[in-house]
């Protein structure tokens, strides 16, 4: 699972308040190369919740030098994107799971895919 | 925003395969869009004929629709046309010469193609249509093998197998500027997969759903009824960063017993992320998740650029949801085992299309587009 898909993700347990951001807790995370593209990573961070993003590199270790605020005019900010596209596609989450914030359920992540579906009960 | 061009006025013909007739007209309308030109259809339009004039445009707008359109068997720059060979030879005549002059040029080559729809031309019978065109200033030499510049003469003998005129209805001759992209559907072709499943998305359709989708580059696009993955690797190849969800463990794993007659179960290399490598898109994979269309886990905001789908239909491929009717019972300590599969419920299929358009409606961008399957019956 990439940090950018966590990103948008939010706890459907039935009647959570506050389900985002789901927690990360990871027992495998894999680095993988992807090829920067400037265009891809400037379209997506509008999208982004920022402080969730640099929470959840934090909790998995691979923050480095991300800053803690979205600054203003990052299209043009090539070193900017560069550090923001390591976080969003390079980091991956192998094994691990998802938590809950509020209810604390667990959604498990098996090689890298993460399985969100509720039992039975829970819907 | 519409794209600025040099030389306008001149007319262009599209020669498409007389295929997914209904899919045609969107996927070059949407393919425009993406230029922001109207689709202006010029002399003798006719929907269901494969020979279309468009008005209104320029050369590189022509070039983006052949570059992705799978319904385009080719694109020429309309010269002349006319019902009869005389009527052709006055319109060519008319044709500014200053238009036709840069690609007549004496140390140039070029080559004259004839094609004909719905009836088969004999050898002899084309070199007397090429023959024919003496009339225009070709100064270059012919070469058959490597010209630098086509020109391609077309008859229109109908539509009616059963019913084929002696002379062509209509006849066009231009400048030929590129093929269309259906090459991809051999290239992308089900059959040399390495994943597939039993109801993959045929590589043809995937890629007209994809232009329909008017998807482009870094775009990111989702499909809740992900399965296999084929209308991601479309999507993938036209750009777009992909994901994708299902409801299936085995299937979003790339587990389970295999489609192929062949093969009992599926290799190691089976899953949606080794489709996309193996035509070299794994860069534009984001992720596939197990999860229930009915019960979403994205955060409500306009998240997609396009939502390109093929829900289940009940028929071939079971239509369920997460939850039961049946009493519930948990276990005593309240905790699952690890591989317990949640038990499902029927998922109605209007329930399925509904869900979706809501879905679809918080998801994407505004402008975004939702293309997707549905299934009708039609009682006979």
């Amino acid at each position: 699972m990439k940090l950018l898909t966590h990103n948008m993700l939010t706890s459907h347990v039935k009647g959570v308040v506050k389900g985002y951001p789901l927690l990360i807790k990871a027992t495998e995370v894999k680095m993988n190369e992807v090829e920067f593209n400037p265009q891809f990573v400037s379209r997506m961070i509008p999208k982004l919740e920022w402080s969730a993003l640099v929470q959840a590199a934090e909790e998995l270790g691979h923050r480095e030098d991300l800053p803690g605020e979205l600054m203003a005019e990052y299209e043009k900010d090539e070193e900017f994107l560069k550090k923001v596209h390591r976080v969003l596609l390079e980091v991956e989450v192998i094994e691990g799971c998802l938590q809950c914030p509020e209810s604390g359920r667990e959604f498990p992540i098996t090689r890298g895919i993460p399985n969100m579906l509720l039992n039975e009960d829970e819907v | 925003m519409a794209a600025t061009c040099s030389r306008s006025r001149l007319q262009f013909l599209l020669h498409l395969a007389q295929d997914n007739l209904d899919f045609r007209l969107p996927e070059i309308k949407a393919l425009l869009a993406l230029r922001g030109k109207p689709f202006l259809p010029g002399v003798n339009f006719s929907e269901q004929s494969p020979f279309w004039c468009l008005d209104g445009l320029c050369e590189e707008d022509v070039r983006t629709i052949t570059a992705r359109s799978v319904c385009a068997k080719s694109a020429i720059e309309l010269w002349g046309h006319g019902k009869t060979h005389s009527e052709l030879k006055t319109s060519l005549l008319n044709y500014p010469s200053e238009n036709m002059l840069p690609y007549m040029q004496k140390d140039s080559t070029y080559k004259i193609s004839v094609d004909t729809f719905n009836k088969t031309l004999l050898f002899p019978e084309r070199i007397k249509r090429i023959d024919a065109l003496e009339y225009l200033p070709f100064e270059g030499t012919v070469s058959l093998k490597t010209p630098e510049h086509i020109f391609v003469l077309l008859e229109d003998y109908g539509t009616d197998p059963n019913n084929i005129p002696e002379h062509p209805n209509y006849i066009y001759f231009g400048r030929w500027l590129a093929d269309g992209q259906r090459e991809l559907i051999r290239s992308h072709s089900v059959k040399n997969r390495h994943f597939i499943g039993n109801t993959s998305m045929d590589a043809g359709l995937s890629f007209i759903m994809a232009n329909h989708a008017k998807i482009k580059k870094d775009d990111l696009v989702f499909d809740p009824f992900v399965g296999t993955g084929s209308l991601l690797v479309a999507c993938s190849q036209f750009g777009a960063y992909v994901c994708g969800t299902d409801i299936d463990y085995n299937i979003i794993h790339g587990k389970g017993r295999s489609s192929r007659k062949n093969r009992t179960w599926r290799g190691p290399d089976e899953n949606i992320r080794a489709n996309l490598r193996q035509y070299g898109t794994e860069k534009m994979y984001v992720d596939v998740m197990v999860s229930d269309a009915a019960k979403p886990v994205w955060k409500k905001a306009a998240l997609f650029d396009a939502i390109i789908t093929d829900p289940p239909y009940g028929i071939r491929e079971s239509t369920r949801r997460t939850g039961s009717h049946k009493d519930i019972t948990k276990p005593p300590d309240g905790i699952y085992v690890e591989s317990h599969v949640p038990v499902s419920q029927a998922y109605h299929l209007s329930d399925i299309f509904t869900d979706l358009l809501h879905f679809s409606a918080h998801h994407l961008v505004m402008g975004g587009r939702l293309v997707y399957w549905l299934p009708i019956y039609r009682p006979e």
